[in-house]
């Protein structure tokens, strides 16, 4: 591959990065906003982050997965579980990753 | 920090896929400094091994990390006596990861600025480890499925989540949001589906938590 093609296009990407990253602080930080704003924007944590995950753990190649046979389902359950009662994110992950690791050992996917 | 620890992982993985893509060594790296965006450098690595075109590649990384508009507008209100130049600073590091961290830790009182960029910089630092650790070991291995990696995304998605959550409104809109994700996905909706699904969830939040006030 072109090294220099790829160099232009992380440029490109850098940019369209880091604009929306920047901007509504830069904009916004200097003023206060109203109420219900600040109450919406409250929710963008939790939202976003469930917006990443569900699919990620249910959907693959655009279909529905909730078979018994889905890996990843069931490590989610030592990772919820995990985060849940020792709130340690490490944990939660290791947890997860091991028991996707353990279940393609024994041949599930 | 057990932040570091997810970076290193997932970070490994994008390494692992960035070497079969093709990329350099110094490349991968590079991207990893100047893009810094986990989900969206794995995506590109993708379009990268397709042999996708520049225009494209940067366009889908341009909607995969819209969302940090919104993320960057809801830490907006805690950094109000900040300078712009560590505005500047600050934005450049501004990930989904980082961004939950100091959501839970600003509501608690006053951002101490020295542990903030501590948290930002040694993150970043362990996301450019784990690039050329990544792309060390694919040089060597075969299957990235087989070590899980490709789990380490979601399985720090789901402690994030889970860390994040404080009341039942919040229960209600992860899972409302989560839901209407994946039956946006399931649409053919594609990249534009977590905006969609974080602007909608945290409006159903706003609306649920005006009316049980009254």
């Amino acid at each position: 591959m072109d090294q220099k093609v790829v160099v232009v296009t992380l440029l490109g990407m850098a940019v369209v990065t880091y604009v929306p990253r920047l901007l509504p602080l830069w904009v916004l930080s200097s003023r206060t906003l109203p109420p219900p704003v600040v109450t919406w924007l409250r929710y963008v944590p939790v939202a976003v982050l469930a917006a990443m995950l569900f699919p990620s753990l249910v959907v693959s190649d655009q279909h529905l997965n909730l078979s018994i046979g889905n890996i990843f389902l069931w490590g989610a359950i030592p990772a919820f579980l995990m985060a849940w009662k020792t709130r340690s994110l490490f944990g939660a992950v290791a947890a997860g990753m091991l028991t996707v690791a353990v279940f393609r050992l024994m041949g599930a996917a | 920090m057990p932040i570091w620890l997810g970076y290193i992982s997932v970070g490994f993985a994008y390494g692992v896929l960035a070497q079969k893509a093709g990329l350099s060594m110094l490349t991968a790296i590079l991207m990893s400094v100047i893009v810094y965006a986990g989900s969206a450098q794995l995506i590109a690595v993708g379009l990268f091994a397709a042999g996708a075109s520049a225009a494209s590649i940067i366009l889908t990384t341009f909607v995969v990390n819209l969302r940090h508009l919104l993320m960057s507008a809801a830490v907006s209100p805690h950094l109000k006596e900040w300078t712009k130049p560590q505005l500047v600073a600050f934005a450049f590091e501004l990930t989904d990861e980082t961004f939950v961290l100091h959501s839970s830790r600003f509501v608690t009182g006053d951002p101490l600025k020295t542990e903030t960029f501590a948290i930002n910089i040694s993150s970043q630092c362990s996301w450019i480890l784990g690039t050329w650790l990544g792309f060390a070991v694919g040089q060597v291995i075969m299957d990235v499925r087989l070590f899980a990696l490709d789990y380490a995304l979601p399985a720090m998605f789901i402690a994030l989540l889970v860390l994040q959550i404080r009341d039942r409104v919040q229960v209600v809109v992860a899972i409302l949001s989560g839901l209407l994700a994946v039956g946006l996905v399931l649409l053919g909706v594609g990249q534009w589906t977590a905006i969609i699904a974080t602007i909608s969830g945290a409006t159903i939040g706003m609306v649920l938590e005006q009316w049980i006030k009254r």
